[in-house]
């Protein structure tokens, strides 16, 4: 009866053997290529440095200039140029300047990084059923795999810092790019393509002459969500070392600082309701083609 | 119905332009298969029900001379979309062969493909197949771009196409601010700037309210008489077949039931899908004297004569009076006589004056 009621399970000392072997595997792996590795992400790590540096140390009145004048020529909207302005006059009044432009920093390399490797997948993707058959199912995992669980082997590859903090901001913000890339090139209309071949357009006219401009909408939004996702990873980056807006919440989880939580978590809302805004706004006017009269 | 059809009148026309043999198209997993059971006579509706393949194209053979408009008509699903897309292989085909100047375009490497596209034969498309993110002059420019031009001069070098189909002032509207029939003339500017000397058109004017597709004929066939392409039209319009065709091909579930010139067709049906097909239109302004006619001698003291190629209905203002008339060609020289008589029976409806000798089985 013990069949049926206890579960036919592996044996402890079985099962304690398997997870040695994995770790252990795993941990000479990490001892093997660790080091290769993060050569390999230095210039990444350079140029995050870099760019953390930039943003810290340029004066603030420039950086309000700067976020006024992106704010506007993006939504070419006086009030999302004026909200900006006024979110960022009080985000450096409550303190918090130095966290925000680190964040800021990670955001956008992470959001460019998503960007260079996601949009490329995502017309793999759309050219191949097969691909997307593949990719699909590691795009579910990255979207909804617990964070912390591929912190783990992150951690243990390239240990505490900015570099595997980027890496697991963009494993969660890269499957919304992959697949509106994806979605977007496939849903382009069959007779724009049609006409495209019957005059003659090879790959590469097809891809970046009408496929990608018509799918540029889709690509867009998912350009928005993948930012979105990334300032939602602020926080748990923060736990591997990456500097930012994600530290003070952090500390006030620990030492339960009320207010402190609550300001920096607002300025991450703030930053995320500026890019949202201003990239919508941004995407809708590429699409100035598809307003004026509608005819039949 | 009075236009001059390409180079009927001038000679233009030259020899075959496009040939095409034996030509089948099979859709599904395995078309040579079903090649062999189609070849061994088994049924288009056998071949769906029994072995789930769909015949598009049966044992095709057409000939389309140079410089003249050749209509292939069908209904919908006779095949004669797929068979357009064949002659610049939008569609692979399962056999068959198709010649344009002793090239055969199925057997083309990609390259050659591209390049024949690109400068030979050029497409307008039913439902347009304008890129709407660009404007009506970058899309007239299209072929241009795609053939290696900048943008700039490819705009340059086509914008007289954009005047000669009567977009001037649009040139700066996108697709989704034009009308239908606007953005057809889009279609038909971005076919003729590459200078391809063939002319594919897809039901090009089948999505036009009917005032507007008239005007589009017309603009089209203005066009023919200057530019003497080799078009492909295909419609499933027996009144714009007839209108706009030298040459008629009728297709039916994917074969060719029977072609020739619009005159033919219409005194001659080949069986009676067609002639349920003709029956109907307006005899008196399709038949020309010439089919009609007694060849040969003069009508004998008529003093009216009328051209061989007026069509009934203005031959019979003129003959009413005198009762008879001499037929001349372009030149003067007698052909034949017609009688008032004759005319009136190539007016009448077919089946209405009780006459079994045009129905066919």
């Amino acid at each position: 009866m013990s069949l049926f009621t206890e579960f036919p399970a592996m044996g402890r000392q079985d099962l304690r053997d398997f997870k040695k072997a994995i770790d252990a595997g795993f941990r000479d792996f990490s001892r093997q290529f660790g080091e290769s590795l993060e050569e390999f992400f230095s210039p990444l790590l350079q140029f995050l440095v870099w760019l953390e540096k930039l943003l810290i140390s340029t004066p603030w009145p420039v950086i309000i200039l700067l976020v006024a004048a992106l704010a506007w020529f993006g939504s070419r909207s006086v009030k999302i140029a004026v909200g900006s302005v006024l979110s960022f006059l009080a985000i450096g009044y409550f303190g918090m300047w130095k966290d925000t432009m680190s964040t800021l920093a990670i955001i956008s390399v992470a959001t460019l990084l998503c960007i260079a490797l996601g949009i490329p997948l995502g017309v793999l993707m759309a050219r191949s059923d097969r691909v997307q058959a593949v990719v699909t199912p590691v795009l579910d995992v990255m979207q909804t795999i617990p964070a912390f669980v591929y912190l783990i082997p992150v951690v243990m590859l390239l240990g505490i810092g900015k570099v595997p903090g980027l890496i697991a901001v963009c494993i969660y913000a890269m499957p919304p790019i992959v697949r509106l890339t994806n979605l977007g090139i496939r849903l382009v209309e069959k007779e724009a393509l049609e006409a495209a071949d019957a005059f003659g357009a090879n790959y590469k006219q097809r891809l970046f002459g009408v496929q990608i401009p018509l799918a540029l909408p889709n690509i867009f939004a998912g350009v928005n969500q993948t930012i979105m996702m990334a300032l939602s990873m602020v926080v748990i980056a923060s736990m591997i070392g990456v500097a930012g807006l994600g530290v003070p919440v952090l500390r006030s989880i620990s030492n339960q600082y009320l207010a402190l939580g609550l300001m920096n978590g607002l300025a991450i809302v703030a930053l995320a309701i500026i890019f949202d805004r201003v990239s919508q706004k941004y995407g809708e006017r590429l699409q100035s083609h598809r307003r004026g009269t509608q005819h039949d | 119905m009075t236009e001059s059809k390409s180079g009927a009148e001038d000679g233009a026309k030259g020899g075959t332009k496009i040939k095409i043999e034996n030509l089948y198209k099979i859709f599904g997993a395995q078309p040579r298969v079903a090649l062999a059971r189609v070849k061994r006579g088994v049924s288009k509706r056998d071949l769906i029900e029994q072995h789930g393949h769909v015949l598009g194209l049966k044992d095709i053979n057409v000939e389309v001379a140079a410089h003249s408009v050749t209509v292939v008509m069908g209904l919908s699903g006779s095949g004669k979309s797929t068979l357009i897309r064949h002659i610049n292989r939008l569609i692979e085909p399962t056999a068959g062969r198709i010649m344009v100047d002793d090239r055969d375009v199925l057997a083309m490497a990609r390259e050659e493909l591209i390049e024949f596209r690109r400068h030979q034969a050029s497409m307008v498309f039913q439902r347009f197949g304008l890129h709407v993110h660009k404007t009506a002059a970058e899309n007239v420019a299209y072929g241009l771009v795609i053939q290696g031009m900048p943008v700039d001069q490819a705009k340059a070098q086509s914008h007289h196409w954009v005047e000669r189909v009567g977009l001037s002032g649009f040139e700066d509207h996108y697709p989704s601010q034009l009308s239908g029939g606007m953005q057809q003339r889009v279609g038909l500017a971005r076919a003729l700037a590459t200078d391809a000397q063939i002319l594919l058109m897809d039901e090009a004017f089948s999505a036009l309210d009917p005032l507007i597709r008239s005007d589009m004929q017309g603009a089209l066939l203005e066009l023919q008489a200057e530019l003497h392409k080799t078009i492909v039209f295909i419609t499933h319009d027996l009144d714009e077949a007839l209108r706009m065709g030298d040459s008629i091909v009728i297709l039916r579930d994917g074969a060719v039931i029977q072609q020739g010139n619009p005159q033919e067709i219409i005194l001659h049906p080949a069986d009676d899908y067609i002639f349920d097909f003709v029956k109907d239109i307006n005899r008196a302004r399709v038949i020309e004297v010439k089919s009609v006619m007694t060849p040969g001698r003069p009508a004998g003291g008529a003093a009216v004569t009328v051209r061989d190629n007026l069509v009934l209905e203005e031959a019979l203002q003129r003959v009413a009076g005198a009762g008879a008339a001499d037929v001349v060609d372009a030149d003067g020289a007698v052909l034949g006589s017609i009688h008032l008589e004759q005319i009136i029976a190539g007016i009448a409806r077919p089946g209405v004056k009780g006459g079994g000798e045009i129905r066919y089985k």
